[in-house]
């Protein structure tokens, strides 16, 4: 089994991926370059991670989208591989318009890192079918420009096709209806402010991240 | 800039505008048997400033002891390394940037914090954690509003996009700081002992290389800038201040780290190009090795046209290193800072003989005995003389008549309010090693793959320094120790920045020889050698020095993650001790400063002996696996340490105390308060024996009850108390 890290320049939250799968989960994980133009033949899910990629200059995650690997990437999630992106892996995947929305400024201006309080508002999907139908998790949340933004259109097919994954429980941000990550259609792209893998060893101070990546571990779309 | 000629140099006195004097002036001439032209001034400038050279300071730093059984390296590097046991190593590095933060506080901020990162993987190890420490003036003053505002963002986005957690630090606020402001970064690496690196150039023929970003003409002088006082007749020196990429030095890390730990054979030296920027570094290089160097400077990667060798040799512009490499392998570096987008140019040769040569335009610019540069700046010592202020007598006693209102009093106070505002701007967990995040004694960071951790924290009292730089000297460092010891780590080292006004004035030059000898023999009884650091003098504004400031960085060593301990009380019924005795120590305390407006008088009650006494019983409890919490106390005594104590958990207290009300806020050193569970009881009593007193426990209820031998009674309720505590800040902040 392998999981593909993709690494951009400025990526800064890879290593913290690679050493939870490695070591908490025993999961064989590789990086990827942003200059490859396929992902490995047996990776069996892609993790786009935190960081500032480039710099984020320009607006978070819009000069990563263009990098070469990321046509790989969409084609491995139309085929309904499993990709998650993690707080500018969030911010990529919108700008890659594999996810609807935008993250913008957090509403304070201010960069925010602190624990935040979640709900799981669907417990339907490939990342989440380990926890229980609105359990409250605590995961760190760490970013400038978390702050989702929709159209109201955009919100009613959400909440219609129970996108909505993850929600504040105390909004820190300014995102519209609370939420803190979100699934494509089909449920095999999950993108999320919050960052499971800073939760995910109790001697960090909480172990409610780990199930995010059990899930996708015993998934369908990894096993098979 | 128009480039005057010797002689011009000479009759304008040209020099002084730079900060050489007449003396050093002369002195060069001599060594160089001829009048420094323009470029070569400029260069002597520099190298001399005290920023570069530590002229004022020198005989003083020689008191630290900077050996040690675990000490690989010292001052005099990028920064220090000291070993922790299978082949790895911390190494780490303290610097200000007080002069940049006060004029343009982003930018300032911002890059002090990647000069420091750049220190640290010069030396070849990963920047595992940030910590810094500021001192602004009153938070009522709107302009210290907008630089605490500045400042933190600056230190904020620098660090959070190179993904370096800051963990920890401290934010005083006292009118002294008000137009100089004290900005320390401390920037703690982690090494793998074999890719230990030096900043140096061997060997005639091998190739100097110049890698990251462009030059440009920011920070021209900025090393000069740091070695002045502000004054408001002279302009700020606005284009003294850089302006930072962090994902510029982000990419140029990685390339770096890369080549040495992957390429390590064709590598010579590295060496960040930080204050006096081209000049500094190399030349530095050249002198430790015993090498001259030449360079051209047209092959400069450059962002502006039409610079000329002062300027390029001089600026200050960010993200920039310069490499020795093997001859014969400059094709293989280019390639692989290709890879990371980042620059590497050859722009010279290290040379068998020891001048060092520039060349612009084909022609020959400068032409100096490398030595002159680095190690024959004067060194001076100035005259000595007690302030008048330390034989101020005052007798002052806190007037505590209503313990709740007192109470909520101090928790409002800017220095002792919740600072979790500042620290949520900054990205504490970012490399998922984080056990203790910002807001408890000491930030501890584990060593992955191993059982250890690292314990870090950084710490001065200025005030303390004030009153009595030699005892506040022993006490910047003595409480560094002690936030490490609660934190159940041995202390192993420090990094220090000296804060400091003018060496000239001989009340600051006895506050800077007595605080440093404070300061070296805490360091001798702690055995924490001094391994790197850096000195700020001229903080002054307007003929008023800072209160003496040397902010202590201390590293600490968990060797079992078992032992980490943190302040909270974390269970009903745990029984509370007070560890150490209470005296009536409340000059320069911070109730002294909230009834009185200000600080004063003498300030005595302090031996290193019982500290370090005290420190032991804490280690052997907490190594004991007797301690449940541990808290050091610091400013606000014992009544605001027991407080801090509850707010995570939200439990109560039930304390009873053999003090009067007043002395709750006294600041005797040398204090712990430990929450130890009922089972425990006798053995923990066994270690401490009667240098710990039992003074209450820990409740389901949350309420916070002190009574005091004066009959009065404290009853808050945990909920408001913290709201109090956390919230101040921010709204004096606004």
């Amino acid at each position: 089994m392998k999981f593909a890290i993709i690494s951009f320049p400025g990526s800064n939250c890879e290593y913290d991926l690679f050493y939870l799968l490695r070591d908490e989960f025993q999961i064989e994980t590789v990086f990827v370059d942003y200059r490859e133009t396929s992902l490995p033949a047996d990776a069996k899910a892609v993790l786009i991670p935190g960081g500032f990629s480039y710099g984020d200059y320009l607006r978070s995650g819009a000069i990563a989208r263009f990098s070469p690997i990321m046509e790989a990437v969409k084609e491995f999630a139309n085929n309904g591989g499993l990709v998650i992106g993690i707080c500018n892996g969030f911010q990529i995947l919108t700008e890659a318009g594999l996810l609807p929305g935008a993250l913008r400024h957090n509403e304070s201006l201010n960069f925010i890192c602190k624990p935040e309080p979640l709900a799981v508002k669907n417990n339907q999907t490939s990342f989440t079918n380990l926890y229980d139908d609105s359990e409250t998790v605590v995961f760190p949340i760490a970013h400038g420009e978390g702050n989702y933004y929709c159209d109201e259109e955009t919100l009613a097919k959400l909440k219609q096709n129970n996108q909505i994954v993850f929600t504040y429980q105390d909004n820190p941000n300014g995102s519209v209806e609370d939420i803190a990550g979100i699934v494509n259609e089909a449920g095999n792209v999950l993108g999320m402010m919050p960052h499971p893998e800073r939760a995910s060893e109790a001697i960090l101070g909480g172990i409610d991240g780990a199930r995010l990546f059990q899930a996708m571990i015993d998934s369908q779309a990894v096993k098979n | 800039m128009k480039e005057l000629s010797p002689t011009e140099i000479k009759d304008e006195k040209l020099y002084l505008d730079w900060g050489l004097s007449e003396q050093e002036y002369e002195s060069v001439q001599r060594m160089l048997g001829r009048l420094p032209n323009f470029t070569e001034t400029g260069l002597f400038a520099a190298m001399w400033s005290e920023h570069c050279s530590y002229k004022s300071s020198k005989p003083l730093l020689k008191q630290f002891p900077s050996k040690g059984k675990r000490i690989l390296q010292g001052p005099g590097e990028g920064a220090g390394i000291i070993d922790i046991g299978d082949g790895q190593a911390v190494v780490f590095k303290a610097e200000s940037h007080n002069h940049p933060t006060a004029v343009e506080p982003y930018q300032g901020a911002a890059t002090g914090v990647g000069g420091i990162v750049r220190d640290i993987f010069s030396m070849g190890a990963r920047p595992i954690a940030s910590l810094n420490s500021l001192h602004f003036g009153e938070p009522t003053d709107p302009r210290t509003k907008f630089l605490v505002d500045q400042t933190v963002a600056g230190i904020g986005d620098y660090g959070n996009c190179m993904g370096i957690p800051t963990v920890g630090g401290e934010l005083t606020f006292d009118d002294a700081f008000k137009q100089n402001p004290v900005m320390n970064a401390m920037c703690v690496g982690l090494l793998d002992v074999e890719n230990s690196q030096i900043g140096a150039a061997a060997g005639a023929g091998n190739l100097i290389y110049y890698v990251g970003a462009k030059t440009g003409r920011d920070g021209i002088q900025g090393a000069i800038f740091a070695s002045a006082e502000f004054s408001d007749e002279k302009e700020t020196q606005r284009s003294a201040v850089q302006v930072g990429d962090p994902f510029a030095e982000k990419q140029l890390m990685e390339a770096c780290l890369d080549l040495i730990q992957n390429h390590a054979d064709i590598l010579v030296g590295i060496q960040d190009m930080g204050a006096a920027g081209l000049v500094s570094s190399s030349a530095e290089m050249g002198a430790k090795a015993g090498y001259g160097m030449e360079l051209n400077l047209d092959l400069v990667p450059q962002r502006e046209a039409g610079m000329i060798p002062y300027e390029l040799m001089l600026s200050e512009s960010q993200e920039r290193m310069l490499l020795c490499v093997k001859k014969g392998y400059g094709k293989q570096v280019e390639e692989l800072f290709d890879r990371y987008e980042s620059e590497a140019v050859q722009i010279g040769v290290v040379t068998e003989d020891t001048s060092y040569k520039l060349y612009q335009h084909g022609k020959l610019v400068a032409d100096v005995p490398v030595h002159t540069l680095v190690d024959e700046a004067p060194v001076y010592t100035y005259e000595s003389k007690m302030p008048e202020r330390m034989n101020e007598v005052n007798n002052f006693v806190p007037e505590v008549t209503n313990l709740n209102e007192t109470m909520e009093a101090m928790l409002k106070q800017p220095t002792i309010a919740s600072k979790h505002e500042i620290f949520e701007r900054y990205d504490s967990m970012v490399q998922t090693n984080t056990i203790v995040a910002p807001g408890s004694d000491a930030a501890v960071i584990r060593v992955r793959g191993t059982n250890k951790a690292l314990a870090m924290t950084t710490d001065a009292n200025p005030r303390y320094l004030y009153l009595n730089p030699y005892l506040g000297g022993q006490i910047a460092v003595s409480e560094a120790a002690r936030n490490i010891v609660a934190s159940g780590g041995v202390p192993i080292g420090i990094t220090d920045c000296l804060n400091f006004g003018k060496p000239n004035d001989p009340e600051v030059y006895y506050e800077l020889s007595q605080a440093t000898k404070g300061m070296a023999e805490a360091c001798t009884i702690f055995d924490t050698p001094v391994i790197s650091g850096n000195v700020s003098l001229y903080n002054e504004s307007n003929k008023k020095a800072i209160y003496p400031t040397p902010m202590v960085g201390m590293v600490g060593l968990i060797e079992k993650q078992s032992d980490i301990t943190t302040i909270d009380f974390k269970n009903a019924d745990d029984l509370i001790y007070l560890l150490g005795t209470t005296g009536n120590d409340y000059n320069g305390s911070e109730i002294q400063k909230m009834q009185e407006g200000t600080i004063s008088g003498q300030f005595e009650n302090f031996d290193l002996a019982t500290e370090k006494a005290n420190q032991d019983l804490v280690t052997k409890a907490i190594q004991a696996g007797l301690v449940v919490s541990a808290h050091d106390l610091a400013e606000g005594g014992l009544a605001v340490g027991l407080v801090e104590s509850v707010f995570k958990h939200e439990l109560g207290f039930a304390v009873a105390v053999d003090l009067t009300a007043a002395e709750l806020f006294s600041e005797t050193q040398s204090r712990f308060i430990l929450s130890v569970k009922p089972a425990n009881k006798a053995a923990f009593e066994e270690i401490v024996k009667e240098n710990a007193q039992l003074i209450g426990q820990v409740t389901a209820e949350q309420d916070l009850k002190i009574s005091t031998k004066d009959h009065q009674e404290m009853n808050l309720n945990v909920g408001a108390t913290k709201t109090i505590w956390k919230e101040s800040l921010a709204w004096q902040l606004k």
